[in-house]
C-alpha cells in the first residue's frame, strides 16, 4: 500500500519538469547529473540490502563454527558439527521440510483458487456491502495473531481437527486466502468482463471461457498469490504450534524447539538458513512475474 | 447453412426496475435475410439482442431458432456469432488465433482451421496480419477481425450490436459495404441493432423500429420512411415536418390544402404526413395538384429548403440547388399519392 502511494507522490514532481521524459533529451542530462544524486540510488538499495539480509550474516557464521563466544568478533575455529546435527540420522530436518512444503503447497493452492474466485466476485459484481467485504479481508491483518489463534484452538478441538495435517493447513488459510483475494481482486479489476461473454457467444462454456480468456490475463497475478500464501504458511508458528499440538512439526517448530531445547546454536543456525531458503529461492523464481509485465502489481516495481 | 429467427411476445424488465425494457416484442427473420433492429438508446434494442445472444434472460415470450426454442440453452449452445460495438479482441491472442477460436472451441481439426483462417482474413482485407496482435491494429481493423471471428465457425445467425458506431464516418461506410459483401458470402441470418437510420436502411432489408421497447413499425426501408406507421416513428425518422391536419376516407384527405388522392386505411381524423423530399415544384397532370406560395429559400449548398404557404398551411420543402425559385414567387405543387400517409395525431 505505501510503495503504491510513494509511486503516484512521485509522479507529480516528473512531471514538473519543464521538459517530458522523452529518450534522447534524458540522456543528454545525464552527464550534468551531480554525482550526489548519482550515488544516491545503489546507497540506498546497499542500505536496505543490509537491513533486511543484515541480521542473516550472523547466522550464516554461526551455522559454520562450533566454538564463538562474546568478546570475538570472529569464531577462532571452523566446524560442521552444526550441521551434521541438523542434517544428522536422528534430526528431524528433513521430515519437517516435507512438511512445511506439503502444508505450504496446499494452503497455496487453496488459497489462491479461493482468492480467485472471491477477487472475481468482488472485483466484477456489486456487492451489498463490498467495503465490509474489504474490511474483513484485512482482518488477519489488524487482530493480533495471538487472539485468533487461541479462539481458534478451542474450535479447532471441538471439531476433532486439532492434531491434524488438515487442521494445521485449514487453520493457516483464512490469512493467506485474505491476501490473495486481496491481491487477485486488483488482478481482475483489469480483466474486462465483456471479454468472457463474448467467448460465450464463440462456443465456449462458462468454465472454459474463463479458462481460455481470463486465465491467461490473470497468470501473473496467480504466481505472486501464490507464492504469498506458501510463504504466508511457510513462516507461521503461532497456529502451527497451537492446531498442530505438537504432532505436527514444521521448520519453524523445530527452528524454535532447537534453539530452546538443546541450547546448540550451530545447529540453530543451520536449521535457520534452511528455513530462509525456499523464500529465497521462490521470490527469486516469482521475480519475474513480480518485475516483468505486471509492474503495477502491488506497486512494485517502477 | 442459414436459420431462422422467431422472436415471440417478448418481456424484458431488469430487477428493480419499475418500467420494463421490453413489452411483447415479436419480430421474424427469414433465412438468409438482414433485419435491423433500429431504435434510439434506451429503447431496448441491445437487451433484445443480448436475449436473443443467451446473454440475458427475459421475463416473458420466447426465441427460436430454426423452430426449436433457444430459451434454455446457453449461449455457447446456439448457434450464432456476435459482434459488439466494442471489437474485444482477445488480448493474449494473434489475429489468427482470434479468428480461430470458435473453431477450436468445437474442435475442428488444425488444417481446416488454417484454411478458414486464411479465407476470413482475405474476405475482410486484412491478408498477412495473422501473426499480429489485436494491439496493432486500428479500430476499423481490430473491428474487421471481429467481423471475421465471429463468422469463422459459420454460424446461421450473425448478431451485431451497434458494431460501427465507434468508427469514423467515412469507416462506417465502408464496413456497411464490407458487412453486405459477407452477407452475400456466408448467408448468416443477420439481426443488426443500431441508433443511425441511414446504417440500418443501408444494410438491412428489412427494418423493425424499436420505441420504448415496443415494436413499433416492421417494414423494409423505403415503405418506412414513405408510410411511417405512426406520428412517433415519422418522428423518429425525421419526417414528421410536414404534418398536416384533415380528415380520412377511402381514397381521400380533405385539408386545408384541398381534397387529396391517396391511399389510407386510416378513416376520421388524422395527420397527413409528406417528407420534404418528395414533394416535387411544378404542375403535374392529374390530381394532388395544390397552389403555393414560396416564402422563404435557404441555400444548404448541395439542396434548397424551402418554405411555401397554401391554403394557409406551411410547407416545408427541399429541391436541388439550382432551382430557380425565390420568396414571393407563385407554383404549384405536385404532392405524389404515394408519399402521402396518414397517422393518427
Amino acid at each position: 500500500m505505501t510503495e503504491t502511494g510513494l509511486a503516484t507522490g512521485s509522479r507529480p514532481v516528473q512531471g514538473a519538469r519543464p521538459v517530458s521524459g522523452a529518450g534522447p533529451v534524458r540522456g543528454a542530462r545525464r552527464p550534468r547529473r551531480p554525482l550526489g544524486v548519482g550515488l544516491a540510488r545503489p546507497t540506498v538499495l546497499i542500505l536496505t540490502g543490509l537491513w533486511v539480509a543484515g541480521p542473516l550474516l550472523p547466522l550464516a557464521v554461526q551455522a559454520f563454527t562450533d566454538q564463538w563466544f562474546y568478546p570475538d568478533l570472529w569464531p577462532n575455529r571452523w566446524s560442521l558439527a552444526g550441521w551434521e546435527q541438523a542434517l544428522g540420522p536422528q534430526s528431524r530436518l528433513a521430515e519437517a521440510v516435507a512438511t512445511s512444503i506439503g502444508i505450504g503447497a496446499a494452503v497455496a493452492a487453496l488459497a489462491t483458487a479461493l482468492g480467485a474466485a472471491a477477487g472475481r466476485a468482488l472485483a466484477w459484481h456489486r456487492l451489498p456491502g463490498r467495503r465490509l467485504i474489504e474490511l474483513v479481508l484485512l482482518a488477519p491483518v489488524l487482530v493480533p495473531p495471538f487472539a485468533v489463534a487461541m479462539g481458534a484452538q478451542v474450535v479447532y478441538l471441538r471439531a476433532g481437527l486439532a492434531d491434524s495435517l488438515t487442521g494445521v493447513v485449514l487453520a493457516q488459510l483464512p490469512a493467506a486466502t485474505a491476501y490473495a483475494t486481496l491481491l487477485m481482486s486488483g488482478m481482475w479489476a483489469g480483466v474486462d468482463p465483456a471479454l468472457e461473454r463474448q467467448a460465450r457467444t464463440l462456443g465456449a462454456g462458462a468454465w472454459r471461457a474463463f479458462r481460455e480468456v481470463s486465465l491467461p490475463q490473470l497468470r501473473g497475478g496467480l504466481v505472486v498469490a501464490a507464492m504469498f500464501a506458501f510463504l504466508i504458511s511457510w513462516s507461521d508458528y503461532l497456529l502451527t504450534l497451537l492446531i498442530g499440538g505438537g504432532v505436527v512439526t514444521t521448520v519453524p517448530l523445530l527452528l524454535f524447539a532447537t534453539a530452546a531445547g538443546s541450547g546448540n546454536q550451530a545447529a540453530t543456525a543451520a536449521i535457520a538458513l534452511v528455513a530462509v531458503a525456499p523464500p529465497l529461492l521462490l521470490t527469486a523464481l516469482a521475480a519475474r512475474q513480480l518485475a516483468g509485465r505486471d509492474t503495477a502489481l502491488l506497486g512494485v516495481g517502477r | 447453412m442459414t436459420t431462422d429467427i422467431t422472436i415471440a411476445d417478448l418481456d424484458h424488465t431488469y430487477p428493480g426496475a419499475t418500467t420494463p425494457t421490453l413489452r411483447r416484442v415479436s419480430l421474424e427473420v427469414p433465412a438468409g435475410t438482414r433485419t435491423a433492429v433500429l431504435g434510439p438508446s434506451g429503447s431496448g434494442k441491445s437487451t433484445l439482442l443480448s436475449i436473443v445472444a443467451g446473454l440475458s434472460t427475459p421475463t416473458g415470450g420466447d426465441v427460436r431458432l430454426a423452430g426449436h426454442s433457444v430459451l434454455h440453452q446457453p449461449p455457447h449452445r446456439r448457434d450464432l456469432g456476435v459482434v459488439f460495438q466494442r471489437p474485444l479482441l482477445f488480448p493474449h491472442l494473434t489475429v489468427a488465433e482470434n479468428i480461430a477460436f470458435g473453431l477450436r472451441m468445437r474442435g475442428t481439426d488444425r488444417a481446416a482451421i488454417r484454411r478458414r483462417v486464411t479465407e476470413l482474413l482475405d474476405a475482410v482485407a486484412l491478408p498477412g496480419y495473422g501473426e499480429r496482435r489485436s494491439g496493432e491494429l486500428s479500430g476499423g481493423q481490430q473491428q474487421r477481425v471481429a467481423l471475421a471471428r465471429a463468422l469463422a465457425a459459420r454460424p446461421g445467425v450473425l448478431l451485431l450490436d451497434e458494431p460501427f458506431s465507434a468508427l469514423d464516418p467515412q469507416l462506417r461506410g465502408d464496413m456497411r459495404a464490407l458487412l453486405t459483401e459477407l452477407h452475400r458470402r456466408e448467408g448468416s441470418t443477420t439481426l443488426f441493432v443500431t441508433h443511425d437510420r441511414d446504417e440500418a436502411t443501408d444494410v438491412a432489408d428489412t427494418v423493425t423500429v424499436l420505441l420504448d421497447g415496443r415494436v413499433a413499425q416492421h417494414a423494409p426501408p423505403a415503405d418506412l420512411f414513405r408510410r411511417p406507421a405512426t406520428l412517433t416513428v415519422a418522428r423518429f425518422l425525421g419526417g414528421a415536418g410536414n404534418a398536416i391536419p384533415g380528415t380520412a376516407s377511402a381514397g381521400h384527405f380533405d385539408c386545408p390544402l384541398g381534397r387529396l388522392r391517396l391511399d389510407t386505411d386510416h378513416r376520421g381524423a388524422g395527420l397527413l404526413l409528406i417528407r420534404p423530399a418528395a414533394i416535387v415544384v411544378g404542375d403535374h397532370p392529374g390530381d394532388n395538384v395544390v397552389p403555393a406560395t414560396i416564402t422563404a429559400v435557404t441555400d444548404r449548398g448541395t439542396h434548397l429548403d424551402i418554405q411555401a404557404t397554401s391554403g394557409g398551411v406551411t410547407l416545408q420543402l427541399t429541391t436541388g440547388p439550382a432551382a430557380p425559385l425565390r420568396p414571393g414567387d407563385d407554383t404549384p405543387l405536385w404532392l405524389p399519392p404515394a408519399h402521402l400517409s396518414v397517422v393518427t395525431p
